[in-house]
């Protein structure tokens, strides 16, 4: 039993520690759940330590055991550089949520921290398996909380959201589980490695039809989990609707399962589709980049701004990855946490302000620095944070992504940098008409400042927004590292040059 | 007479459990003239018994396997699976259904005689391997099962039902008579495995065992509500009391998938080519119709009557896959939908009281606040019919298709798992109106489960479990005992 499975199952063990709190006591559930994902992050904290002197590539903490006899499926889960962040910021933001939903949630309390750390449950599982079986388990498994996270607690328009959100994933990862079948049986393996191996040395190959196919049942269910335009649909009416923590666990995690199942299957599963693919994706990126910008411009709804600069901002993911070099993977990567960061501290901020005021129109607001400095000063960098500031972690991630598009194709970069130039837009003049101005009474009376659970939430993001913006070498190591491996998977596999070589040899 | 004509006592001991489930069927007959009103108590215990101990025979009979009287019964794993499957069935319809006959006032021996009766026909239909043996089985458990659906016979909706499943299911058999018929005008013989031999030797005239076999495939498609044949199961599974529903669900198209796959795998085994594209359309066609027809419903019932009409669907199509893992996934998805399905009315039988009044869809708002753990039951099923993983549902789908794409059958696959998306639309339904809707007039004076229902839930619940975290025990038995 490594740390790793601690960390993995101790959320689950906390899942049936928090079904049996008596349900008349919502305290003992609001601590027990605080207790459990600070136990989590804490023993997740433990997980840096092979990367703390070094940045090695491949696996870390692992375990495998079978699960199933036939077929041969493995309990085989492991940690490396792409997956040691992701499962760190899932183990983080839980207890910020928690904390988020301190008063916020006030009727079927025991169900909704059960809930929330079975998600915990899901997201952590969705990061580390190595069994293609495991890890479909897992992505299914994170959708049931998620589900009802947004369907009992969420607003008016929740269940149309909550089905929404479930009928989509559920239609896209179907056909990624036929693929996982027809993965199995030409490879005899659930095992990630294994099928990667047989890739890599040419035992496995499949024709450029069937690649294709198996790539885009992969790629819809990611595509659609990212999202990227044109799948992005669920996405704001499920941000719009969840609780605040419902969002923040949405944005700030679940996205980056799509993100990391393209970085971890499609690429390194599928090189040559995936790469003859690279226009198609870019360009829908882009478009998604550009889109979700202009959208976010012209909302009147604060939480959907923020959701569909999700969209945008998940673009620049995504154009990064299929860039195909060391620089676009690495801001991708990055890019994902910072948006998790980010993003997560921009849906807890207008949750607060919704606590109070009611409402998440940018027009019921306005003047809100007068009456709540505190919250005025963590929106703003939270906003500068988002549009990229230098200095700040966002624009680490933007300018890598932006410097590895510029080496795959120059044009991709002039549109995606109009992306930047928008998100400043949106979000200044958002800033602008809701703290600046002079406040109007229902505001001014209803608009008070961050209060200590509230500090004590946003201030570990804030940390963070500075601390990967200025000590970029903290955290991107192990990526880097990790990456170059992926990298070299997604060339041309060595066996195939061998043949190919040897055929010319031959003339 | 020659001497081989007379039974050995081994041959008896293959028999078992249909004698058991016969007498014992039988007792309760007699009892129920003998017994005053109140001691009819011993009925639903005394089922218990008699069905526990012919799942004891079925395993003792198990023990040492093989033929007999001349070969019209065969005991063998695929025999036992099906034995143990609809015995199991029928012990989770007695512990559901005791609670309901009291609550409407109808505690008769009959119920439970019938209920004996029809799992000693389908324990002979799992275990025929001759035609007439498998005839002779589908008859006694559908009478029997008739009879069952009309139970209430002051009810309107149960007459209608009842009345609607004898028609449409006399025809059906009819169809299959006539397909032997023409069976044993061919091959001379009513046996399986020699139909199969004459088929090898391939000088019979195929127009005539293609006849045959579309004969007989259209009386099994009536059993099993496969389209176009469906038409019946809605009506029947909506009119009859809830606990007969989930038997019939589960236990006479259990059965009838069993003997499905004997004569088409055993005996036509050899012109599958003739049938496989048949069969493909079949199950599209049953898959499809089943989840569109049951988006568009609003009660409860009925929403599981077409769902059982698209699960019928999934089998066939590991059916179409015609292999040893076609056969496993398809043994294993009934073990794993009897469970959820029968759990699933379990939950229905409760909620809806006296008279079945709530059957609305709707009416199940704010089950989950009024009662947490039966809600939570009923997330499990739905949970399972849906395919989530870590549920018995999610395996048999995954079994079922990888068995598909193994035969190459890469577009019923994809449009067979599309069909299980659009699915989850109509069940996530009940789960949103569960948890996401404020409780409503029906909920209010909802009394707590009775301990032979809560029962009934809480193993179909763990039984539903452990086929989703710990497949293989089930698998493992599928697949020796799998026809190829």
């Amino acid at each position: 039993m490594t740390l790793l499975d601690t960390v993995l199952f101790l959320p689950l063990a906390g899942f049936f520690l928090l079904l049996i709190v008596p349900k008349d006591n919502p305290n003992a559930s609001r601590m027990g759940a605080l207790a459990i994902s600070i136990a989590v992050f804490a023993a997740s904290l433990g997980l840096i330590a092979p990367y703390w002197f070094a940045a090695p590539a491949g696996w870390h903490f692992e375990t495998n055991v079978p699960w199933i006899a036939f077929p041969p499926i493995r309990y085989h889960v492991a940690l490396d550089g792409l997956s040691l962040w992701l499962v760190l910021l899932s183990t983080l933001l839980t207890p910020i949520a928690v904390l988020v939903s301190w008063k916020h949630i006030d009727r079927r309390v025991k169900e909704y921290y059960a809930l929330l750390i079975l998600l915990e449950f899901g997201l952590i599982g969705v990061f580390v398996s190595l069994d293609l079986f495991l890890f479909y388990v897992f992505w299914e498994v994170s959708l049931v909380p998620m589900y009802f996270l947004i369907g009992i607690w969420g607003h008016e328009r929740r269940i149309y959201a909550a089905v929404k959100f479930f009928l989509y994933t559920m239609a896209g990862s179907v056909l990624m589980l036929a693929a996982i079948i027809y993965l199995y049986n030409k490879s005899g393996s659930f095992d990630y490695s294994e099928i990667l191996a047989q890739i890599q040395s040419g035992r496995l190959a499949f024709d450029g039809r069937a690649q294709t196919l198996l790539f885009l049942a992969f790629f819809g269910a990611f595509a659609i989990k990212v999202p990227l335009f044109p799948f992005h649909t669920w996405l704001p009416d499920a941000h719009v609707e969840a609780p605040t923590a419902g969002s923040v666990m949405l944005a700030s995690v679940m996205l980056k399962m799509g993100a990391y199942g393209l970085m971890r299957y499609c690429l390194p599963l599928f090189p040559d589709a995936s790469r003859n693919s690279a226009p198609w994706v870019a360009a829908l990126a882009i478009v998604g980049i550009v889109y979700g910008a202009l959208v976010a411009l012209v909302q009147p709804n604060m939480k959907k701004l923020v959701a569909y600069s999700s969209v945008s901002h998940l673009g620049f993911v995504v154009l990064g990855i299929f860039s195909f070099n060391q620089q676009g993977f690495d801001g991708a990567v990055y890019q994902m946490l910072n948006h998790g960061v980010s993003t997560g501290a921009l849906f807890m901020l207008v949750g607060y302000m919704y606590e109070r005021r009611h409402s998440l129109e940018i027009a019921a607001y306005g003047g809100v620095a007068t009456p709540a400095p505190n919250l005025a000063a963590v929106f703003l960098i939270t906003t500068l944070a988002s549009i990229g500031l230098p200095m700040l972690n966002n624009f680490v991630g933007e300018y890598l992504v932006l410097q590895g598009a510029a080496q795959a194709n120059f044009t991709w970069v002039v549109f995606a940098a109009l992306g930047v130039i928008l998100s400043a837009c949106y979000m200044l003049w958002l800033y602008q008409r809701a703290f600046y101005g002079k406040a109007a009474e229902p505001v001014s009376r209803s608009m008070f400042d961050l209060t200590p659970r509230e500090w004590a939430a946003i201030l570990p993001l804030l940390a963070l927004m500075l601390w990967m913006g200025a000590f970029t070498q903290s955290f991107l190591p192990p990526i880097s590292a990790q990456n170059a491996q992926i990298l070299q998977q997604t060339r041309m596999p060595a066996a195939k040059v061998a043949r190919f070589l040897d055929r010319n040899d031959a003339r | 007479m020659p001497a081989n004509f007379l039974p050995t006592s081994a041959e008896y001991l293959r028999v078992l459990p249909e004698i058991i489930l016969a007498v014992v069927g039988t007792l309760i007959l007699l009892l129920e003239a003998a017994l005053p009103d109140s001691r009819k108590g011993i009925f639903a215990p005394l089922s218990l018994a008699g069905l526990l101990a012919a799942l004891a025979g079925a395993l003792a009979a198990y023990g040492d396997p093989g033929p007999a009287f001349q070969n019209m019964i065969v005991v063998d794993g695929f025999a036992t699976f099906f034995r143990v499957l609809v015995i199991g069935v029928a012990l989770l319809a007695v512990l559901s259904s005791s609670g309901y006959l009291r609550r409407e006032g109808s505690v008769g021996g009959e119920f439970y005689a019938l209920l004996l009766w029809s799992t000693a026909g389908q324990s002979i239909m799992a275990s025929a391997e001759e035609l007439i043996m498998i005839f002779i089985g589908l008859e006694i458990s559908s009478i029997a099962s008739y009879v069952l659906a009309g139970y209430l016979r002051d009810d309107r909706r149960n007459n209608e039902s009842a009345l609607k499943y004898f028609l449409l299911g006399s025809f059906a058999t009819a169809f299959l008579l006539y397909g032997i018929a023409w069976i044993y005008g061919v091959a001379g013989t009513t046996n399986l495995v020699e139909i199969r031999r004459a088929l090898l030797n391939a000088n019979e005239p195929l127009a005539f065992v293609s006849t045959a076999a579309a004969l007989m495939f259209v009386g099994f498609a009536f059993k099993i509500s496969a389209a176009p044949f469906q038409s019946w199961a809605p009506d029947v599974y909506q009119g009859a009391p809830a606990p007969v529903a989930a038997f019939l669900t589960v236990g006479p198209k259990g059965a009838a998938f069993a003997i499905l796959l004997r004569v088409f795998f055993t005996a036509f085994g050899p012109i599958a080519s003739l049938w496989a594209p048949l069969l493909w359309a079949v199950s599209l066609a049953t898959m499809t119709v089943g989840n569109f027809a049951a988006i568009l419903q609003s009660d409860i019932k009925r929403l599981l009557g077409y769902s059982s009409i698209a699960h019928a669907g999934y089998v066939l199509v590991a059916v179409t896959a015609h292999s040893g893992a076609g056969s496993a996934a398809a043994m294993f998805y009934l073990a794993a939908y009897a469970f959820t399905n029968i759990g699933a009315f379990a939950v229905v039988t409760y909620f809806s009281r006296k008279g079945e009044r709530y059957t609305r869809v709707d009416d199940f708002a704010g089950l989950a606040q009024r009662q947490p753990a039966m809600a939570a039951m009923l997330t499990i099923f739905l949970l399972s019919l849906i395919g989530v993983p870590l549920t018995g549902g999610f395996f048999g789908k995954f079994y079922i298709f990888k068995a598909a794409l193994d035969a190459n059958l890469i577009w019923l696959t994809v449009l067979g798992l599309l069909n299980s998306a659009v699915a989850a639309y109509y069940y996530l339904r009940i789960l949103v109106v569960m948890y996401f809707r404020e409780p409503g007039e029906s909920v209010e004076h909802l009394p707590p489960a009775g301990p032979a229902l809560k029962a009934a839930v809480y193993a179909s619940a763990l039984g539903t479990l452990i086929l989703g975290i710990f497949p293989g025990w089930v698998l493992d038995f599928a697949s020796k005992a799998a026809l190829h």
